[in-house]
């Protein structure tokens, strides 16, 4: 848990960037990332959750059901600034791998911190989704990121 | 025509034996000829691999992503309940408890095994470790890179987690685990070359019943293996895809 959290509960109307929306809980709260662990998830080309492992279950506090057929954006804390979600969707929409720093929020409104990955799915030629893998983060790779999203959020 | 096996060279010494005696089963089952070929080093069979000398392999899941997407192999089966699992160990008496208690220009003590290797860098990013800034040696085997972490010529190890626990009781008893991966889905597998691929619906049927008669369950458990599972093409890409995301 970080040394910041005030475990402090509050809402926030979150807007997804297809104009849906959503009240979603926020608590100031870290859940620890499990040393070992891949979350393992894989969408359709829309972001449509199509597989998700038991890591990425346990962390994010959906059931199984809730995640498959929900959109990837359900994780998106409001903590995050959309452009790093356009870097991510524009560098694989270029065929190309990304890599970066992500606040996810669970279900509870509590949230965690991961590495992740995103390569696009290529069969037979065409593309069929996308595979993301989430990685425990260094300390200083959480607050590095965390700052610098404070800051590209006041921007937005 | 007399077929090429080769298996990865990170299957337990304890098996050698039990690789020539699938060979011999493989043989006699399909009725074709098939010689087996070992190596001690990744990188001496890789060369063989690209060299197009093989037909059927028993390949760690790094060389898959090669076999399957540039070589035209097909992944047919893989051993049940048997995902391939990374542990990081310390020598018993180390001052580090957790990845986290790592630091700057520790030594550590890695095979060419390259998706144990990869999995070992990975789990030590959380401690802000890389290869820029610790101290990679790399060893001929399992053992002798135990022997160095209980010798104090290494501070930490990397071993894939069925070699670490068929290491002797003394050796482990004088080591500590910090963590072990837990990623479930990353295994190795059996893959068929073009050549052979006419083989593959008799291949797989002899593998998915082999458990069912004396001879065949005698050659998994000298093999280690409890039974082979099915892998279809779409299992063989997820996993490529998955080691896809952990290379850089």
């Amino acid at each position: 848990m970080s040394e910041q959290d005030t475990g402090e509960t509050g809402t926030v109307e979150i807007t997804y960037f297809d104009g849906t929306k959503r009240t979603a809980t926020v608590v100031d709260r870290e859940v620890p990332y499990p040393d070992g662990k891949l979350i393992v998830s894989r969408t359709d080309p829309k972001g449509v959750i199509t597989h998700a492992n038991q890591a990425f279950i346990d962390m994010s506090g959906y059931c199984e059901s809730e995640l498959i057929g929900a959109n990837h954006y359900i994780l998106r804390h409001p903590d995050m600034p959309a452009v790093a979600f356009k870097d991510l969707w524009d560098t694989i929409g270029r065929g190309e791998k990304w890599h970066g720093y992500v606040k996810n929020l669970c279900k509870d409104g509590s949230y965690y911190w991961v590495k992740a990955t995103v390569i696009p799915n290529v069969r037979n030629g065409q593309l069929v989704g996308y595979t993301s893998v989430r990685r425990k983060p260094s300390r200083r790779k959480i607050e590095e990121s965390e700052a610098l999203y404070k800051t590209l959020l006041a921007e937005e | 025509m007399t077929f090429n096996l080769s298996v990865s060279p990170d299957f337990a010494p304890d098996h050698i034996s039990g690789w020539y005696f699938f060979n011999t089963w493989l043989q006699r089952t399909l009725d074709i000829g098939i010689h087996l070929e070992l190596y001690d080093s990744f990188d001496a069979q890789r060369k063989d691999i690209r060299a197009d000398k093989f037909d059927l392999i028993y390949a760690n899941p790094y060389d898959a992503s090669m076999l399957v997407r540039e070589l035209g192999f097909q992944a047919v089966a893989r051993p049940a309940s048997q995902p391939d699992e990374t542990v990081i160990a310390v020598n018993a008496e180390s001052d580090f408890h957790s990845v986290e208690d790592l630091v700057e220009g520790c030594r550590v003590a890695t095979t060419d095994d390259p998706d144990v290797h990869t999995m070992g860098m990975i789990m030590l990013e959380s401690a802000d470790l890389d290869s820029s800034n610790v101290e990679i040696k790399q060893h001929s085997s399992y053992v002798v890179g135990a022997k160095n972490l209980l010798n104090g010529d290494a501070d930490v190890g990397f071993f894939l987690k069925d070699a670490y626990d068929e290491l002797s009781e003394l050796i482990r008893s004088r080591m500590r685990v910090l963590v072990r991966s837990e990623i479930s889905v990353v295994h190795h597998s059996l893959l068929v070359g073009p050549r052979m691929a006419e083989h593959i619906p008799a291949l797989q049927t002899a593998l998915l019943t082999m458990q069912d008669d004396a001879k065949g369950k005698g050659v998994l458990e000298s093999m280690g293996i409890s039974s082979w599972e099915p892998m279809d093409v779409e299992q063989t890409e997820f996993m490529i895809d998955l080691i896809d995301t952990l290379i850089d």
